[in-house]
């Protein structure tokens, strides 16, 4: 159960969040323009990594906003939080 | 009262004053306040409590907590009988019933100890052999394998009970309230931090419980008074006796089950009978303790061959002998602890058999002042006596402990205490992420590397001496407060006498049998599983021990191997020649005890368990009697049953009533998104597959909206109210997807769009009127409103009063009958639905449910989101490619350009029944030919079918392989274990009322 720092809310247990899946899947665009392969990668193809994993996360059941989490899949561990837009934290070696 | 005559006349943490009447298998007996049940079953020269999960074996109390695998009992009646109850773990009350499990016809004579001269018919694994042949017949042997094995019956009946739940914080829990736990409890608290100090048992205490010796210079219990006097006066400290942490999760989140009212004969109400609490700790210390570890011998497992700890605990906590005359058998120095506590108990001490050399240590020194025999260097290789230890045989062990030599010496006993040595309590820890490392020295599994804020201190790291538990609790209790930000003066730890000297112990994980003994030698007593039984499972080749654990299923059950999981470890490791640390060890998964479903459910059941979404006009449709369906969290009408009416009769009915008159339907659930901004439009323009920006203000259209797969997942119709302003509608059950799906888009793409969506769908209540007749009625009702065709055409809307209510009115419908959709706010929509009733009657204004519903929308061809559609579904499978732009993109577009959706495809037609009356099954598959040969390719499948009473005839939508070419070919569909023949026809089987194109 873990405890994410809502950017907007502030300390919140899981329950009232919803895991949106990988973070920073760009939509190829123009998309009529994007290969089979492209479009493919943007459906169906994530990191799926055991480590560090830059995921979205909506407040569901609070003030609803999105918002991005790099996560360690290994500990649960909860390395950054930043909202759409803001740059991608960069992870250090 | 009867006679206890087992209990002691003096000692232990009981009230002698006060007597307390039980029943064990329907006779009564007596205990005292402070009692457990298998405390007052003991003290009652109760030994037989419970028969063996395969081979029905006699079994009795071997341990005094919460490891016990063998004394599980049913407790209580009806409804709140529990099975699977641990006696070590029941607190007496006066009235308390008990049963035994796994008897029949009773606990003395079971005929199913049969099973255990059957053993050989039961080998390790024996579900996937022996009963694997004949095919078939597995369900024949379950049966009867069901009824011999198991472990108790659950409770006929709802559980009578009420369960609360708690959510709370705190800046230290400590788990458990021994000395390790309360010195911890006292230093956190006394730096100020927040403390939670929560322990299984009902005195807070553990070991101290039990302890002879002295803490800075007061007994034992006299300072366990003080200490917990002292927490007691601390605010920010709560205390919860009867609390078990079962599990650890992340982010130092623990669940604890607080058994608060099952120890009272007669609960008051008010009390629930189980809370759980849900933790946030910010930092946790577990002084969880240790489990003592049975020996692996032959015939282990009778009754009176105990832990010695628990023998101890029984003595000195619980004022009871667990025998007259005792044997200990142990391969190391702390289990002296307990033969000398029995003996000075006033129990005869027949001898030691300690399986190590030559011990010359204080303990022996101890042993032998009381004139104890000591045999070092041996083993108990054979227990007499079936139901009940009646003597013992112990052998010399040779030095590989691999064979035992000599002649065996017979001791005389009914009591056998066992120690092999100690295991720290460490399921929590390890839920919680942190290592686990062998330590070879004392032969247990010691905390390593942690993953997240914890602490463990005293016997749970291995520190099995009070004055080391004491000191170990107090700095970690400081250290959690000073990493909480509670810094100050390191707090001064609780002084205890030290230990006597004690020589380290003897690995002897398994004794060798001995050749005339034989016998089966129990590694995990709960679930029958003998050394015999790991030993076969090396040898058919499994290495992992997670596997073993699976196939020997060693360490399964409701107790998961507290006292067996080491051992099977260790002779696994010896069978393998392995290294015990190489060999990793099974998952410590919560919970750490189990915990009932009831507690987990709490008050979320019945009609708690979700919330049902209620319409406005919902009291009306319960009053008139509706079926209901469950929509989302909706109950939707489904038909509205006349007294003596069928289901199909009264969809019939609603159904013609809407063709020839007026019918009414409650659609107030269908979804509703008001979206307001210039940006609007181009929202739109994305998110269905047409375009919007001409579309004029009072004018609606409809819409699909595809995922980026391309596939349809919702539909729906929108209207333009204003220049900037719409109003979406989307299907009952689609609403929070769609709301979900506009916001996804627009708080992570769409960042700096000028556009607001607000769920509407509660704020408005909506009654749709269908039917010839509808725009008659609504004209009776309507004020500012003008519904001729100029001012209100088919998919128009305006706004006006209607039946003087402020309304906004849809000219748009779902049936293929004129129909207009009246929208006002939800307060009011019982008023609209009695006014339009009123009103209507005059016209035979009729109420209609889902189903009547569904029959209409599919004569007309309308599809629906959930039948025609599955995610598979494309807007040209549907036949509406045409409302696909080409001009612009729109989501999902490239989605349908992908090379899996370029091969045929099935598509949406319809289907008539060479029968008219055959009525086909929804989801029956379609297949080209007039019997049932497998394989049969299939086709297509029914998405939708029902009985038209307009037409006559039933009708059908399936979505059928190249369908729309096949118009006029005859196919089969799987229909009551036959097949139906019909006809690929359009999907439409009648056309729109004029009024309604």
């Amino acid at each position: 159960m873990l405890l994410l720092h809502c950017p907007y809310c502030g300390p919140r247990w899981e329950q009232e969040f919803q895991c949106r899946g990988e973070a920073h899947i760009a939509r190829p665009e123009p998309a009529a323009e994007a290969s089979d392969a492209t479009w493919a990668a943007y459906l169906y193809l994530r990191s799926n990594p055991k480590g560090l994993h830059y995921e979205r996360w909506q407040h569901t059941h609070g003030c609803r906003r999105w918002f991005n989490v790099l996560r360690s899949t290994l500990t649960h561990e909860i390395v950054a939080i930043y909202r759409p837009g803001e740059p991608k934290p960069e992870l250090k070696r | 009262m009867s006679s206890q005559p087992f209990r002691l006349a003096t000692g232990g943490r009981i009230d002698r004053q006060r007597a307390l009447c039980f029943r064990f298998d329907g006779q009564v007996y007596w205990g005292h306040p402070g009692d457990t049940l298998a405390s007052a079953l003991l003290a009652n020269g109760v030994r037989l409590v419970g028969r063996s999960f395969k081979y029905h074996r006699p079994r009795g109390i071997l341990a005094a907590g919460v490891e016990e695998p063998n004394a599980l009992v049913r407790l209580g009646e009806g409804a709140r009988a529990e099975p699977n109850t641990r006696a070590t773990q029941v607190e007496l009350f006066d009235g308390l019933v008990a049963e035994s499990q796994n008897r029949w016809p009773s606990l003395a004579f079971d005929a199913g100890q049969a099973g255990d001269l059957l053993s050989a018919l039961l080998p390790v694994g024996f579900y996937y052999k022996t009963f694997m042949r004949p095919k078939g017949w597995w369900e024949r042997y379950e049966r009867l394998i069901r009824q011999a094995a198991g472990m108790g019956r659950a409770p006929q009946g709802a559980d009578p009970d009420r369960y609360a739940k708690m959510h709370a914080h705190c800046d230290v829990l400590v788990v458990g309230a021994g000395p390790a736990g309360i010195a911890a409890a006292l230093a956190a608290g006394q730096r100020g931090a927040r403390v939670v100090l929560a322990d299984e048992q009902a005195e807070l205490g553990g070991g101290l419980l039990a302890a002879a010796s002295l803490i800075d210079g007061q007994s034992a219990g006299d300072w366990l008074a003080l200490a917990l006097a002292t927490l007691r006066a601390m605010d920010q400290v709560r205390l919860l006796p009867r609390t078990t942490a079962f599990g650890y999760y992340d982010h130092n989140f623990l669940g604890l089950v607080e058994r608060v009212s099952d120890h009272l004969a007669a609960p008051p109400a008010h009390l629930p009978r189980h809370r759980l609490w849900k933790l946030r700790a910010r930092q946790v210390v577990l002084a969880t303790g240790a489990l003592e570890r049975p020996l692996v011998f032959a015939d282990n497992d009778r009754p009176g061959v105990m832990l010695a700890g628990a023998a101890a605990t029984y003595a000195t906590r619980y004022g009871v002998r667990s025998g007259k005359r005792a044997v200990l058998f142990t391969n190391n120095s702390e289990a002296y602890g307990a033969a000398i506590a029995l003996a000075d108990a006033g129990v005869q001490l027949t001898a030691i058999v300690d399986a190590r050399e030559d011990v010359r240590d204080d303990w022996a020194a101890r042993a032998r002042e009381r004139g104890i025999r000591l045999l070092a260097g041996q083993a108990v290789v054979a227990v007499e006596g079936r139901r009940q230890v009646a003597g013992v045989r112990a052998m010399r062990l040779g030095p590989g402990a691999d064979q035992v030599t000599g002649l065996p010496a017979r001791l005389e006993c009914d009591l056998l205490m066992m120690s092999g040595g100690y295991s720290p309590t460490l399921h929590l820890y390890a839920q919680s992420g942190g290592r686990l490392v062998w330590d070879p020295l004392r032969a247990c599994q010691l905390p390593g590397e942690a993953r997240q804020a914890v602490h463990v201190a005293g016997a749970a790291r291995g520190s099995l001496e009070l004055a080391q538990a004491l000191v170990e609790g107090t700095a970690a209790g400081a250290q959690a407060a000073a990493e909480c930000g509670f810094a100050g003066a390191l707090p001064e730890a609780p002084q205890a006498e030290p230990a006597p000297a004690a020589a380290s112990l003897r690995p002897l994980w398994l004794v060798p049998l001995s050749q005339s003994s034989g016998g089966k030698r129990f590694v995990d007593l709960q679930n029958d599983v003998t050394a015999a039984d790991l030993m076969l499972a090396t040898r058919e080749g499994y290495r992992a021990i997670e596997h073993v654990k699976r196939y020997t299923t060693a360490g399964l059950g409701t107790d998961q191997g507290k006292t067996g999981n080491i051992n099977t470890l260790a002779i696994v490791a010896q069978k393998l020649s392995a290294d015990i640390a190489g060999l990793g060890h099974t998952t410590y998964r919560p919970p750490y005890t189990p915990v009932s479903f009831a507690a987990l459910a709490g008050q979320d059941r019945a009609p708690l368990h979700e919330p049902v979404r209620r319409t406005g006009m919902q009291g009306w449709h319960e009053e008139r009697g509706a079926e209901f369906e469950p929509v989302g969290q909706w109950r939707r009408p489904h038909h509205y049953p006349r007294p003596g009416e069928s289901m199909h009769e009264a969809v019939a009915r609603e159904c013609l009533a809407v063709r020839q008159a007026v019918g009414v339907v409650d659609a107030s659930t269908l979804g509703k998104i008001d979206i307001q901004g210039p940006d609007s439009p181009k929202v739109l323009n994305w998110v269905y597959t047409n375009a919007w920006d001409r579309l004029p203000i009072g004018r609606c259209r409809y819409g699909l909206m595809l995922n980026e797969e391309g596939m349809v997942f919702d539909d729906g119709v929108t209207a333009r109210l204003d220049q900037h302003h719409f109003h979406m509608t989307t299907t009952s059950g689609g609403a929070s997807t769609v709301m979900n799906w506009l916001e996804e888009w627009l708080q992570t793409e769409w960042l700096n769009w000028r556009v607001r969506f607000t769920s509407v769908t509660e704020q408005w209540a909506v009654a749709a009127i269908a039917g010839p007749s509808s725009r008659a009625l609504l004209k009776d009702l309507a004020e500012n409103l003008d519904l001729s065709d100029e001012a209100l055409p088919f998919m128009g809307v305006s706004e006006g009063r209607v039946a003087g209510l402020p309304a906004r009115v849809f000219r748009i419908g779902y049936t293929g009958a004129q129909s207009y959709e009246i929208n006002v706010a939800a307060s009011h929509g019982m008023a609209l639905w009695l006014a339009l009733l009123a009103a209507g009657e005059k016209y035979g204004i009729t109420p209609f449910g889902t189903e009547a519903m569904h029959v209409l929308r599919a004569e007309v061809g309308f599809i629906a989101v959930g039948h025609e559609t599955d995610g598979t579904v494309t807007p040209d499978d549907l036949g509406l490619a045409r409302l696909c732009k080409t001009s612009q993109d729109f989501l999902g577009r490239r989605g349908l350009a992908r090379p899996a959706l370029r091969a045929e495809r099935k598509q949406l037609v319809g289907l008539l029944t060479d029968h008219p009356k055959t009525v086909l099954p929804m989801g029956g598959q379609v297949i080209d030919r007039a019997e049932l040969r497998p394989p049969h390719p299939s086709l297509g499948h029914v998405t939708s079918s029902y009985w038209s009473a307009h037409l006559g005839r039933s009708i059908a939508l399936a979505l059928i392989k190249g369908g729309r070419a096949r118009q006029g070919e005859r196919v089969w569909v799987t229909n009551d274990g036959g097949l139906a023949p019909a006809t690929i026809a359009p999907a439409r089987f009648l056309a729109p009322a004029e009024a309604a194109r």
